[in-house]
Formats: structure tokens, C-alpha cells, sequence
């Protein structure tokens, strides 16, 4: 019961104490240019709340993706509406190359983490670019093949295993889009100075979006092409 | 402690400002945050999780009666056979808009209500994890309930029961724009919950006060951060199978048109891998709420704390293995209806062990029956009856008979207005003046109850007769002489009475505002002698809820540090809750700004709603407000304006006993602020 009658002063003395030390144990404290400390690892678990919002929220995006890929199992022989079902249209080594693509992506958004954390501002733009013009490769891909397979008389309403395919690939491609937005805004952010070596973890919050949108399209990639 | 000093923690998150400068460099004065305390802008740029707490209770309250009209429109219908008040048509809108409100608008924000008012002082922090996103995640729950609603003005409701099946969710069979609206809403809701439930598991994991250990913290928070892993989970499924929906029913794809070889059944899984865990998404608040409420009035603790937890975590994790027991009539097949039929009967286990809890509390209790504890135990029965009922469908055979007669809407509405809507009235009563400031009248709450009881079971019990006599469920009508009219008339007439109740309550609170304005007497910080830390700061809770973080020692801390044991081992008192308050002068804590870009992101959201039902340009604006919502969030610096260091200070923080090593060894004893 004794910080029960723990005066204003010495809680206060205590917590400041408290503080520092908790400081020394993160190994945080990285000075700013403006002389501020910016440390964001003071919580239960030791995860910052942004970085923790993260998981959860992939978490439940494993759900939405569990929907549209039972789907696609569900249909994807079924062309009784006529027209071509997938399997009969697709491209795999385009396909592979793009996947390729991707995952290289997944390396150089790790290089971007590591540049930012080591505090190299030039780097991690380079990287972040490289990062996203990767994803743009493979959205270009996504988009040829779309058009490819329209032309061949497989749209998205022709069939429900037309619908499926389109919904679930599409519906990726969306993810890694948002992930190419998320990327150049980070490297705007990065160039107006916004991004201090402190704030690494901005950095490598988008970087567990974009491997997640990644390990999904491997994922995706073995069920849609892989398994005949 | 002063706001500059330079050993305070900083609490700027990834996206805020490192500095006071960059607000000034800033061009654009739109980004300056807003500042108001008081009247109506207050509350749209708000990100205080208590008025939020508030704004979701006022808007499910709204909702609730629009589903309560619905209600006595379906059984004012009912009441007589060949009933004329409502047509065949109109009868399918009405109650597919009730079952939906009531799930959706009412119950599910009312839980959502309580936990935005009470996590964060029940864990000893000053705000959820992210402010601002509790702001949208309510604004677009507003969005999605009056996209829904507008459907009444735009040509009619959705027609095709709350699970809207197929094929009957398709145009050919609901060509109006109904089932539209209802899928549009529904999504919008559901991106609230989604937001909110991020939002309010990393307030639980990452923001408890020192010493807040996870076994520490209330049942109710226990509870509730199930409630919020189970909608992290749930609600991608029912979005995806909306997203297709949409798609067949806007863009002419082919998931649900049987023409096309499309499997009906994908919707009814899907639909209900999400329905069954929502049954639980909606209950499981509400036995928290008896679970706070129960030991206080009992005057004991709450009998078997880590059953009580470990039975709600056991129901979340069952509620993912049954949801075919809503299929058994789909023709999913013997060996599915046995194993589903099997597991269903398990998960009455974890249930019935709460159940047991609760009377063991209660038992040898010295019992107070004020309303909050009636409505309680008026939970525990009224929540056996429909769980007794519920177990009877859980064997398949009985339930071919049953399904979709009336013995299953007396189920459910026992289970989800025994059950929830009794907990919540209960919690209302009993946290009121912890956050008006004044009671509620409490022999008006009693009385209240006991007519409600009376209307509660007068409506449902006889729905029970009705079903097993073989009257069926959807129907607008029944013809005379099938033996239904006699328990029809009986319930129609328990339905107004429910209604007369509601409106005794609504009374309850005007006249208790009335009392207090007339004779204001100041609201002691625990008025019912209870055992969590919301008890220990000032009624109404001021905006920075604690001058200093508590530091939590055992389970119901605050309740020990009143009450201790004496050399005979006996509970005496040895503090008032005026003693144990923490008090400081608060002066060094800072709170979140407002802010606008929740309500301008939500605004953008129903626009484009209606967009892609009416026409695609609406979506343009729609969208445009919506990344310019973004766009301005992002850029919003992270304190108001003028304000230098402002986002530096979340105020002091105690340090643990040094003595305490579990404590210590398990919360890094300082104060995560709020980042977003
Ligand atoms: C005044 C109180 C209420 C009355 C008189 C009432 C009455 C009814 C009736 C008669 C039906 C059957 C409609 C039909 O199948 O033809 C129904 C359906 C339903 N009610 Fe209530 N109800 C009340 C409150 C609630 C509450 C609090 C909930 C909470 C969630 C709720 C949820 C539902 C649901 C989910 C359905 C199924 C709708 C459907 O089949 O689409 N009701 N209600
Ligand atoms: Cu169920």
C-alpha cells in the first residue's frame, strides 16, 4: 500500500526514474535533430501500437483472402455458363516471371528497412522505388494478362469460374496497388524529411504489408496455377 | 511535472510530427487541428473514447426503436388471422429490416458502446490505442446504418431475411435495390468493427497501466477483447461474401446464379461461419457486463475468475467449428449434420460453466437488488431458457422439425434480448452515473424490469407453442382455425407491453435529468462500493480519466485497497474510495486533439455506397472525400495549434512497488500514449 501515500512528488520522481531506466533496457533514446527522443516501444508487450495494429489487421485480411480462395476452389472447373475456365487459358511462364518479380520485391523492401535503420536516407528511397516499380512490373503483368484472357472470351461475368479467378486475382492486385501508393507516399514522406532514422518503424510497417501481400500471392499463385 | 521537461516520454507515433515546426511550415492552415470543448463541433471532431462510448449508445438507442417499430409492425400483423396491416411484400421488408437493425444497429454498437466507454478505464489508460480511428470506426458505423435505413426512402427494404440467402439475394428473385442497400450498409458497418476491433486489441494488449497484468484485468474487458478477436475474424468472411454479392447483383458476375451452375450453399457457409460467431460477437459483452455486475451487488468476488475467462476464450474459439448447426435443413449431408451436430453440443460446456459462476457468486451472497442485479439475473434465466432451447436444435433430428418455424424466433430472441439487451439495460443502470453524473431512478428501474419481464415473456414463451404446433417463420399470415390465434394474440399483446417498458425507461432518464438538474447533489466516485478501476476517479469521469496511472497489484486492486483482512481473516474496511483516489493535479496531461478527417472520410464512404447502387458518378465526390480525408489525416499535425511540445506529455505515471516482481517482470511499467 505504500503508493498509496506516495506524495505528488516523489510519483513523479518515481516515474522519471522509471522512465530513464526503461529507456536504457529498450536501447532506444536515438537523439533527433531537434533534440526531441522519440521512442515507441513503451508498451505491455514491447511492440509499438502502430506495429501491433498491423499484425492484427493481416490477420483478419488472411480471412477476406480465405473467402475468395474457397471460392475459386470451389469454382474453378465450373464454366456450365459456357466459355473458357482459367486453367485452359493460362500463361505460366509469364505468370512465373511475374511471381518472380514480386517476390524480388519482397528483398528490396528488406533492403529498404535495413537502409532507414542505419539512418542512409538516399538508400532507402532507392530502395523503396526499386521496391515499388517491382510491384508495378507485376501489376503490368496482372493487367496483360487480363486483357489477354478477355480477348480470348474469358471475362469476369462469363463463367463462375471466370468470376472467381478474376475476384481472387484481382482482388490481390488491388493489395499490391495500395501497396505501390503506400510506398511513393513513404518516399515523399522520406524526401520532405519526414522520415528521421527515429522513425524506422514507419518504414518497416509498410514492409510487413507488403510481405504479407507477397507470402498471399505465392499463396495464390500455387492454388490458382500450381495445382492443376 | 512540466510539459518541456526533457525526460518525459514522447508519444509522437510514425506519422506524427517530430516537431512543433513542422506545423508552422506547414501551407496549408485546413490541417491545423480543431480545438473545441463544448457544443455541437465538440462532438463531431471528438476522439475521446468516452463520447464516442456515447455517440455509439445514442445512435444504437435510435436504432433500436426503428427495429423495435418494426417489431410491432410484424406483430401488430400477427396479431389476428388473414392479418391486413401489412402486405405480403411490405411484411418481408419489415422483418428482414428488423432482424438486421436489431443485430447490426442495436445490439452489436450497444456492446460496442460499452466497451469504447469502459476498456480504457478498466485497464488504467487515458484513451484507446488510436483515437482518431475510433472516431471514424464510429462515424462509419453511423454511415452504414443510415445507408441501410435510407433504403425506406429509395424504394423499400431488403426482402430476404438478415442472412439474405441464395438464390433469393439475387436479382432475379429481390429486384428491387433492397438487398443492395443492405449489403452497402453492411459493409460500411463492418469496416467500422474491423477498425474498431484493431483499435481495441491493441488498447488491451499494448496500453494497460503498470501492473495491469492480462489476468488482472476485468471480466468485462476480458470478455470484450474476445468479442473483438472474434470480429477481427468474422468479418472479413461475411465482407467477402459481400464483396461477391455485390458483384453478381451490380456488375452481372456469376457466384450465386444457379442458372449458371453457381452453388447456393457457398453463400450459406460463408454467411454463417460469420453468423455463428456474431451470436457470440453479440452475447458475449453482455455477460461481461453481469460479470462486473453481479460481484458488487453480491458483495463477493466473482466466484472462479480464471474459469470465467478461460470459458469466454473456450467460446470464442469453439464459435469457429459449429456454423453449420444453422444448415442442418440445406442438405449439407449426414456425416457433416453429425459431426456439426456433435460439436454444437460442446460448446453449451463453456457456457454452462458461466452460468454455474454466476450462482456460485451469487451464493451466500449478501444480495442487493437493485436494478442493475435484476436485470442481471433476469440475464441468467432468461439466457438458460433460450440456451435450453438452443441445445434442442443442436440434435439435428429435432431440428428439421423445428427450423424455421416459430420455435426458433423464440430461441434466439431469448438468447439475444434475454441475453444481451437484459445485460445492457442492466450495464446502463449501473455505470449511468459513472458517466452522466446521476442516477437513474432505481424504483422506476425496477418496476421497469418486472413489466418488461412480464412483456419479454408473454411475447416469446408462447412463440415457443406456436412453433411446435408447426406455425412457420417468414410468413405474413396464417389463416383461422390452425390452432395459431390464441398465443398470437397473447404475443402481440407481450410485444406492446415491451414497448410500454422501453418507454418507461425513456421516462427514467428524462425524469432522472430533471431531478438531478433541480437538485444537483454530487455523484460519489463509487456509489455501489465496486471492485474496477472506474470506480476509483471522479463521477462524471473527467476528459483525462486518471490524474496518475493507477498501479494495479492483484485482481480487483481497487477493491482490496478498501477492504482488507483483519487478524480473524474477516473483510474489513479500511479505506474509503475517497482515501484510495489517486489524485494529482492532472496539469502535465495532454489529450489527442480533435479532429475532422474521421467525419470527412465517413462522409465520403455512404456517398460512394450510394454511387455504385444509383450511379457510378456519386462515387467520384464520394471518393475524392475520401482520399482527401486521408490525405488530410496523414498530414494533420499531431497537435493543436500553438501548441509547441504539446504531444510530448501524456501526464505522470506511478512506478510499480519495487517489491512487486511479478508486476514489474510483466508490464514495462510506463504508460504507452496514444499515437494516432
Ligand atoms: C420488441 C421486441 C421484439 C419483438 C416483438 C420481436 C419480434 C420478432 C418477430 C415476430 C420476428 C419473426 C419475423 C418472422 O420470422 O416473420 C422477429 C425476427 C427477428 N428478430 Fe425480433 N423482436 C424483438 C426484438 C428483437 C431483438 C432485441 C433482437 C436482437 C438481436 C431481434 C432479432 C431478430 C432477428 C435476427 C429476427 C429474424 C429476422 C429474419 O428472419 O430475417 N429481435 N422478431
Ligand atoms: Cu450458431
Amino acid at each position: 500500500m505504500t503508493d498509496l501515500s506516495l506524495s505528488k512528488g516523489d510519483a513523479d520522481a518515481a516515474a522519471l526514474e522509471q522512465a530513464s531506466e526503461a529507456r536504457a533496457a529498450h536501447g532506444a533514446g536515438v537523439a533527433y535533430a531537434d533534440g526531441e527522443d522519440h521512442d515507441h516501444t513503451l508498451t505491455n508487450t514491447g511492440i509499438s501500437n502502430p506495429k501491433l495494429a498491423m499484425w492484427v489487421f493481416l490477420g483478419s485480411e488472411c480471412l477476406l483472402f480465405g473467402g475468395l480462395i474457397s471460392t475459386f476452389l470451389l469454382y474453378k472447373r465450373n464454366n456450365l455458363a459456357g466459355g473458357p475456365t482459367p486453367q485452359e487459358l493460362y500463361d505460366i511462364e509469364l505468370t512465373s516471371i511475374s511471381s518472380f518479380v514480386l517476390l524480388m520485391s519482397s528483398l528490396t523492401m528488406v533492403l529498404a528497412v535495413s537502409a532507414i535503420q542505419r539512418g542512409e536516407h538516399q538508400r532507402l528511397r532507392l530502395w523503396l522505388v526499386t521496391t515499388a516499380i517491382l510491384g508495378a512490373v507485376f501489376i503490368s503483368g496482372q493487367v496483360y494478362e487480363f486483357q489477354v484472357f478477355v480477348k480470348e472470351g474469358m471475362g469476369f461475368t462469363t463463367n463462375s469460374a471466370s468470376s472467381a479467378f478474376f475476384a481472387l486475382t484481382g482482388f490481390h492486385g488491388v493489395h499490391v496497388t495500395l501497396g505501390i501508393v503506400m510506398l511513393l507516399s513513404a518516399v515523399m514522406m522520406s524526401l520532405r524529411g519526414r522520415i528521421p532514422q527515429a522513425r524506422a518503424e514507419a518504414v518497416e510497417i509498410v514492409g510487413l504489408y507488403w510481405h504479407f501481400v507477397d507470402v498471399v500471392w505465392v499463396l495464390i499463385f500455387t492454388i490458382v496455377y500450381l495445382i492443376p | 511535472m512540466t510539459t518541456t521537461s526533457p525526460e518525459t516520454i514522447s508519444a509522437g507515433g510514425p506519422l506524427a510530427l517530430p516537431s512543433g515546426e513542422e506545423t508552422r511550415r506547414n501551407p496549408l492552415g485546413v490541417f491545423a487541428r480543431p480545438t473545441a470543448t463544448e457544443g455541437w463541433r465538440s462532438w463531431i471532431t471528438t476522439v475521446d473514447h468516452k463520447r464516442i462510448g456515447i455517440m455509439y449508445g445514442v445512435s444504437s438507442i435510435f436504432f433500436l426503436v426503428i427495429g423495435g417499430i418494426e417489431a410491432l409492425l410484424i406483430r401488430a400483423q400477427l396479431a389476428a388471422p388473414d392479418g391486413q396491416v401489412l402486405s405480403a411484400d411490405a411484411y418481408n421488408q419489415v422483418f428482414t429490416m428488423h432482424g438486421t437493425t436489431m443485430i447490426f444497429l442495436a445490439v452489436m454498437p450497444l456492446g460496442a458502446a460499452f466497451m469504447n466507454y469502459l476498456i480504457p478505464l478498466q485497464i488504467g489508460a487515458r484513451d484507446v490505442a488510436f483515437p482518431r480511428l475510433n472516431a471514424l470506426s464510429f462515424w462509419v458505423f453511423l454511415g452504414g446504418g443510415i445507408v441501410l435505413n435510407s433504403s425506406w426512402l429509395l424504394g423499400g427494404g431488403a426482402d430476404g431475411g438478415w442472412f439474405n440467402y441464395a438464390p433469393n439475394n439475387g436479382v432475379t428473385y429481390s429486384p428491387s435495390r433492397g438487398i443492395d442497400f443492405w449489403n452497402m450498409g453492411l459493409m460500411l458497418t463492418g469496416i467500422a468493427s474491423l477498425v474498431g476491433a484493431i483499435n481495441l486489441i491493441t488498447t488491451c494488449l499494448n496500453m494497460r497501466a503498470p501492473g495491469m497484468k492480462l489476468f488482472r484485468m476485468p471480466v468485462f474487458t476480458w470478455m470484450s477483447l474476445v468479442t473483438q478477436f472474434l470480429l477481427l475474424f468474422a468479418i472479413p468472411v461475411l465482407t467477402a461474401a459481400q464483396f461477391l454479392l455485390m458483384f453478381d447483383r451490380l456488375f452481372g458476375a456469376r457466384f450465386f446464379d444457379v442458372d449458371a451452375g453457381a452453388d447456393p450453399l457457398l453463400w450459406e457457409h460463408l454467411f454463417w461461419i460469420f453468423g455463428h460467431p456474431e451470436v457470440y460477437i453479440m452475447i458475449l459483452p453482455a455477460f461481461g457486463i453481469i460479470s462486473e455486475i453481479i460481484p458488487v451487488f453480491s458483495r463477493k468476488p466473482i466466484f472462479g475468475y480464471p474459469f470465467m475467462v478461460f470459458s469466454g476464450i473456450a467460446i470464442g474459439f469453439m464459435g469457429w467449428g459449429v456454423w453449420a448447426h444453422h444448415m442442418f435443413a440445406s442438405g449439407i449431408g449426414p456425416l457433416s449434420v453429425a459431426a456439426f451436430s456433435v460439436s454444437t453440443m460442446f460448446i453449451a460446456v463453456p457456457t454452462g460453466v458461466k452460468i454455474f459462476n454466476w450462482l456460485a457468486t451469487m451464493w451466500g451472497g449478501r444480495l442487493r437488488f437493485s436494478a442493475p442485479m435484476l436485470y442481471s439475473v433476469g440475464l441468467v434465466t432468461m439466457f438458460t431458457i433460450g440456451g435450453l432451447s438452443g441445445v434442442t436444435h443442436a440434435v439435428a433430428a429435432a431440428d428439421t422439425q423445428q427450423t424455421d418455424t416459430y420455435y426458433i424466433v423464440a430461441h434466439f430472441h431469448y438468447v439475444l434480448f434475454g441475453g444481451a439487451l437484459f445485460g445492457f439495460i442492466g450495464g446502463w443502470y449501473f455505470w449511468w452515473p459513472k458517466v452522466f453524473g446521476h442516477y437513474l431512478n432505481d424504483r422506476v428501474g425496477k418496476v421497469n424490469f418486472w413489466i418488461l419481464l412480464v412483456g419479454f415473456n408473454l411475447t416469446f414463451g408462447p412463440m415457443h407453442i406456436l412453433g411446435l404446433q408447426g406455425m412457420p417463420r417468414r410468413t405474413y399470415t396464417y389463416r383461422d382455425g390452425y390452432g395459431f390465434n390464441l398465443w398470437n394474440m397473447v404475443s402481440t399483446i407481450g410485444a406492446f407491453i415491451i414497448a410500454v417498458s422501453f418507454l418507461i425507461f425513456f421516462w427514467n432518464i428524462v425524469r432522472s435529468y430533471r431531478a438531478h438538474k433541480a437538485n444537483p447533489v454530487a455523484m460519489p466516485a463509487d456509489p455501489w462500493d465496486s471492485r474496477s478501476l472506474e470506480w476509483s476517479i471522479p463521477s462524471p469521469t473527467p476528459p483525462h480519466n486518471f490524474d496518475i496511472s493507477p498501479t494495479v497489484h492483484r485482481l480487483d486492486d481497487f477493491w482490496h485497497r478498501k477492504y482488507q483482512e483483519n487478524a480473524q481473516g474477516k473483510l474489513v474496511r479500511v479505506a474509503t474510495s475517497e482515501e484510495i483516489a489517486q489524485k494529482g493535479d492532472a496539469t502535465g496531461v495532454h489529450l489527442p486533439s480533435p479532429s475532422y478527417w474521421p467525419l470527412v472520410i465517413s462522409v465520403g464512404l455512404p456517398l460512394v455506397a450510394w454511387g455504385l447502387i444509383f450511379s457510378l458518378w456519386l462515387c467520384l465526390p464520394g471518393g475524392l472525400l475520401v482520399v482527401a480525408g486521408i490525405y488530410g489525416w496523414v498530414l494533420e499535425p499531431a497537435t493543436e495549434p500553438g501548441d509547441h511540445h504539446g504531444h510530448e506529455d501524456h501526464g505522470p505515471t506511478t512506478t510499480d512497488d519495487a517489491g512487486d516482481a511479478e508486476a514489474t517482470a510483466d508490464a514495462p511499467a510506463e504508460e504507452a500514449a496514444p499515437v494516432d
